[in-house]
Parts: structure tokens; sequence; C-alpha cells
């Protein structure tokens, strides 16, 4: 007799041999494998460099009616905060109006006549901004310095008896320590919750068409004919794809911190062992996905109806507290809400294990409901 | 009289949501008997043996497969059992050795590398192991899997189809291994279209529409269908055989080459329409044993005038 009996029990060369199988496919599957390692890198650029929630050199034309040296004097200081860029100058203010609809600007500020004149005056001139709000992040940021962005300018040149105009001091003293990320950099936020993202997508996803994929080759009839238990061929199915996601995390990191500068405040060993939770959470729902869909086609489709909330409801694009409480509600249960909290925490605040707790257990409660599917959705498709 | 059976079960059923694939399907194979199945497509013929070897769990009905519980002891089944599915469904991105390879592991074999080894000498495939499965012939393929099948010295093959797009040579080999195997006291169930593989198994059993229709030997199956059968030759046997159809007495007119052969359960009735137009000098009407095919169509139609 050459082989082993085991009394219904787990055996070990099933699983090794399971998990060297999957490990064989996917060096020979290119596409997939350039797809793990491409994707991370395609996306640390493009989020990396190519967004900014802090928009500057926003296109902006003048309509200046009065030369005068209070009306220059604002403009200058517009142009020195760097938020607008002026285009050439409108020739009136039908012209200007066509600019804001076309597009050509976003800003049009229309200095009245008399401004200068009447500053001295003490009158109080308006001076009129109108702004393309159809993108009002966009512009958010530009809108809010513009207030003491005048201000500031105006206090040097009102000097002497025109101090009076000046607005009186505040009776208390702002002060505002922007902690953990002092210069607002868009990097520190994106960069960590990258890693959360890429994870999300990845490890869903090659799971999901790990399981459908022996379905739809029909070697899944093969793989049941054999005494290999469903716990084993999950089980060491997932393995390379852990080890796929540790690649990509590293990867992420690696870059966060050459080509971002993006500080590491807390634990290294922390941050891998909340990014192991992360990755274990991801492969559950992957798996349960793959014993649900018919075809590779229908896992790929379930992995976008989740990727997609998980993405806008995390608090990754928008701020998490922005929502309505039952959109809160819904991104709560998301693993990748808490995984952004864990990241940040740990890369920007240097938090510890007890201050990350809050966040570790909505993730292990997700994880367990999921294997709780997973192996009641499994045990089924046998039949 | 006590005979080993390696199949014994009574009353198998199974359905797909409101589909009844398998009907009270009761069969008894004995050890070391190639045992035949038979019948027309969607039939339930792959369904009776994912049965058989615990892929899908039967909704009532009871009996053993090599002594183990059809419906509780599955795991074991599996153990002993050599399942070759219609469609070849080793790993086609794995090569020939890593796919006997990944078997022997799946199977808990200790000594891994000996029974590949002595499975890839065995199919002459040592020189091409690194080969990857995907680029193999039909006929390759299709040694391969049973090389995969066989790894594990199961007791009890199970072969669906198995020699499906391969040509005869193939076949023939195929098939001499088969009763190898069998002399040495494998059992083998084994589902086929070809009728002429149907006359090399030991036993036959029809099944169609999920019901078993008859059993027994080949001789045996053909005589307890009681056809009359004739060959007719002469020309334009196309318009002829129409002219046939619906004749007094004839059941089938089936072309075989360039005769025809008439077939009806009702032996007085054919008999007499063969007298009546064997008057027609052009053509020649010969008394014929009908053969299996003749046989099977016959219990197709049988099948579908009684179910459909």
């Amino acid at each position: 007799m050459t082989t082993v009996r085991l009394a219904s029990g787990l055996s070990w060369s099933r699983w090794v041999g399971i998990m060297l199988k999957e490990f064989i496919q996917l060096k020979r599957d290119r596409l997939t494998f350039g797809m793990i390692i491409g994707i991370p890198i395609v996306q640390l650029i493009l989020f990396g460099f190519a967004i900014n929630t802090d928009p500057k050199n926003l296109p902006a034309t003048v309509l200046a009616a009065d030369q005068g040296i209070y009306g220059r004097t604002v403009l200058w200081a517009l142009r020195n905060s760097g938020y607008f860029r002026f285009e050439h100058e409108a020739r009136n203010e039908q012209e200007a109006d066509e600019m804001l609809a076309r597009g050509e600007v976003q800003f049009v500020i229309t200095v009245p006549e008399n401004f200068s004149r009447k500053i001295a005056r003490g009158e109080r001139p308006p001076l009129l901004i109108e702004a393309d709000a159809t993108d009002p992040s966009a512009i958010g940021n530009a809108v809010t310095a513009l207030n003491n962005i005048a201000r500031n300018a105006l206090a040097r040149e009102l000097q002497g008896t025109l101090g009076r105009l000046n607005p009186p001091p505040d009776p208390v003293e702002l002060r505002v320590h922007r902690r953990y990320n002092p210069e607002g950099v868009t990097q520190y936020n994106i960069v960590p919750g990258l890693l959360g993202v890429i994870l999300t997508m990845t490890m869903i996803l090659m799971t999901g068409l790990a399981m459908t994929r022996e379905r739809e080759r029909g070697t899944f009839e093969n793989l049941l004919s054999t005494p290999a238990l469903p716990i084993e061929v999950m089980t060491g199915k997932i393995v390379p794809y852990i080890m796929i996601g540790l690649v990509q995390v590293t990867i992420v990191l690696s870059a966060a911190h050459l080509l971002f500068g993006v500080p590491l405040m807390g634990s290294i060993a922390l941050l891998y062992l909340c990014v192991l939770l992360f990755i274990a959470a991801n492969l559950t729902l992957g798996i349960t996905f793959s014993s649900i869909a018919r075809n590779q086609l229908q896992a790929m489709q379930m992995t976008f109806f989740f990727f997609l909330p998980s993405m806008l409801l995390s608090g990754f694009m928008f701020p998490f507290r922005g929502m309505p409480g039952w959109a809160q509600a819904i991104g709560s249960v998301l693993p990748l809400t808490h995984f952004l909290q864990l990241v940040r925490g740990i890369m920007l605040k240097g938090n510890v294990f007890a201050e990350l707790w809050p966040n570790i257990w909505p993730i292990i409660v997700f994880m367990s409901a999921m294997i709780g599917i997973g192996l009641l959705v499994y045990r089924r498709t046998l039949d | 009289m006590t005979v080993d059976l390696a199949i014994d079960v009574r009353g198998l059923n199974k359905s797909f949501g409101d589909k009844h694939v398998v009907r009270d399907l009761t069969l008894q194979v004995p050890r070391g008997q190639i045992f035949g199945f038979l019948g027309p497509n969607g039939s339930g013929k792959t369904t009776s043996i994912r049965l058989l070897c615990g892929l899908l769990t039967a909704d009532s009905g009871s009996g053993t497969c090599l002594g183990y519980d059809v419906i509780r002891e599955s795991p074991a089944i599996k153990r002993e059992v050599g399942y070759m599915t219609q469609r070849f469904s080793l790993w086609e991105d794995l090569s020939i050795r890593e796919n006997l390879d990944f078997i022997a592991r799946m199977y808990g074999m200790t000594d891994r590398r000996a029974a590949v080894n002595h499975q890839l000498d065995k199919l002459g495939l040592a020189a091409r192991q690194h080969q990857l499965a995907g680029t193999l012939s039909g006929g390759w393929k299709q040694r391969l899997a049973l090389a995969a099948c066989l790894l594990h010295q199961p007791q009890l093959l199970l072969l669906d189809e198995p020699t499906a797009g391969v040509d005869p040579k193939a076949r023939r080999d195929f098939w001499d291994e088969i009763h190898g195997l069998a002399a040495q006291g494998i059992t083998v169930l084994v589902s086929t279209h070809y009728m002429d593989e149907a006359e090399r198994c030991h036993k036959l059993a029809y099944i169609a529409y999920g019901r078993l229709l008859v059993t027994g030997t080949a001789t045996e199956v053909t005589a307890s269908q009681k056809l009359t059968g004739y060959a007719v030759t002469g020309p334009d046997l196309t318009a002829y055989a129409a002219t046939l159809r619906g004749q007094p007495g004839v059941g089938q007119v089936s072309p075989f080459g360039s005769t025809l052969h008439v077939t009806g359960h009702d032996r007085a009735a054919l008999e007499a329409t063969a007298a009546r137009l064997s008057s027609d000098s052009a053509y020649r009407w010969t008394p014929m044993a009908p053969g299996l095919e003749d046989v099977f169509i016959g219990l197709m139609q049988d099948a579908e005038d009684n179910f459909t």
C-alpha cells in the first residue's frame, strides 16, 4: 500500500501540494504576475504624483477699472500667494464672462472704478471675485486664502492716518498646530492610503479568480475527486497571495519613503502585523466571492462591486467625517476604512497597539463573518 | 451465492432543481469486471459516475462502493477510486511531471517520486516530462489522464467517455491497458458512445432519461430486445428508406454503407413486410442478427416515446 491513510484529518502533504501548484501556476501566468507588480507602481505614480488636493496656479483674469496703488497691491499679493495665475486681462465685463463660461479661467477679479480712492476715503469698496464653482474642491483653498491675502497686503500700505482702516486685532489669538503633517503634504495622506486600496483590489481579485479559474477550466472536478479537503484547498491557495500582498506592501512602503519622503513614526513590525490582518480579511472575502461566482467574469464583477464603495466610503477619496450618518455606517463595516486609520496612525502619528485596537477589532469581526460565509458557501458548491 | 461486489447501489436518485437526472439507479458490478455504461447525451451517465465516486451526494438511495457507504463515506471512496473526467481536467499550465506530482501529493503518497517516475516510464513520456500538459495532443492527454488516475493504485476506475476524440490506434492501446488492469483485479466502469468499445466490456448497462433500461452482456442485451433485422441492398437506398418508414413491423431504418438495416420488435409483421417488398426484384432482403447499435438506437427511440 503506497497511500498514507489519515483518519479524515488534515494532510500537510496535500496542503503543501496545493500551495506549490498555485505558485507554479502564478509563475507561468505572466500577465497576472505583471499586474501584481504593475498595479502598485502605476497607482503610486498616479496618486502620488498626479493628485493634489491643494491645487495652485489656477487661471484667473482681471477686470481692472482702476489702476490705483491699492488695487495693484492686492493683485500682486494674489499672484504671490501662488494660487492664481493671471491670464491676459479682459477688456470688458462681457469678455471676462465669456472666459469664465468657456473655462479658460476659473476666477474673474473685478477691481471697480475708483477702488484706491475709495479705500483712502475709508469707504470699504467691494473687490468682486467670481469663481467657477462647478468643481468646489478645486477652488476651495484659493477662496479660503483670499481674505487673508487681501488683508495682509493692504495692512502694509495702510500706514499712518489710514491705519484706522485696518481691522482691529482679534480678541483672541488663534494658534493652529497642524500636527502629524504640518505642511499639509497630500502624499502623506494618499500614499499610506494607497496601501489599503492596492491590497483591497489585488487580494480580492486574485483569490476571486483563483477558485473560479479551476471551475471554468474544469480542473475543479479533478481537485474534488481527490481526497483534498475544502479547508486545505482554501488555505493552500491563499498562502501565495499573502506573500504577493507582502511584496506589494514592501514596494509601496519603499516608494513612500524614497520617492515621497513619507515618515514612519511608529513600529514597522506593528505596521506589517496590521497589513497581515488586512490581507487576511480581504483574502477571505475573495475566497467567498469565488465560491459564489460561477465564472471568472462574475468574480471580477463582484470584486469591483465591493471595491467601489471601499474607495468612496472608506475615507480614502473623501473625508470620512464629511459623509452623512448612513454612509459612515456603511463605511465602518468596510475593512479599508479601519485599515486607513491604522496605517495613517502608525506611519504619521506613531500610534501604539492600544491606540490602534478600536480599528483592529472591526477587521477581525469582518474576517470572521467572511470565513463563516465562505465555508458555508463552499460546502454547498461541492454538490 | 456471494459475489464480491465493487459497486452495489440501490435506488440512487439525484435531481438538479426540477430536473430529475438520475432515477432509481440500481447497479451491481463484481470486482475485476469491465462494466460499460451507454446512453444518449444528457442521459445521466456522468451524474451517475459522480454519485458513485462521491463528487455528488445522492438525494435518496443507498449502497456501497468498494465496501464503503456511498452517502456517508465518500472521503474513503475518493482515496481508492480513480476518476477520469469526460473533459481533460488536469492543469494545462503545469508540466506532465508537475501534474502527476500534484496528484500524488493529493493522495499523500509516501514514495511519490518513484510512483511518478514509474508512470512516466510506462507512458513513455519520461523524455517530455517537462512539457506543459496543455501542449499535448488529444491522445496523449488521455494517456496522461489515465496515468494520473492510476498513480495511487485505485481499486476502482471510473472512466467518463475516456476515448472521445482519440484515434483508433490509441483507442485500441487504451482498451488493451484496461483489460490488463481488469486482469489484475481492478474494477472498471466506463461510459462510451462507441459500439466496438461496448462489445469489449464484460457487461453493459443502457441508461436513458436517468433510467437504467437494460443490463447484461452484449449478447444478453441484444437477445433481450427480441429484435428482428434485415439487411437490404438495392438502388437509391435513401429514397427507399423513406418509403419503408411507417410500414407494418418496421421499427428503424438506418443506412450502413451500401446496405440498409431494417429492424423491428414485431417479428411476424416485419417478416410479412419483408416478404411483400422483396418481391420487387430490385431490392434484396437478407435476414440478419441485429447488432448492439441497432439495439441501442431502438432503446433510445422507445425511451423517447415513453418519457418525453
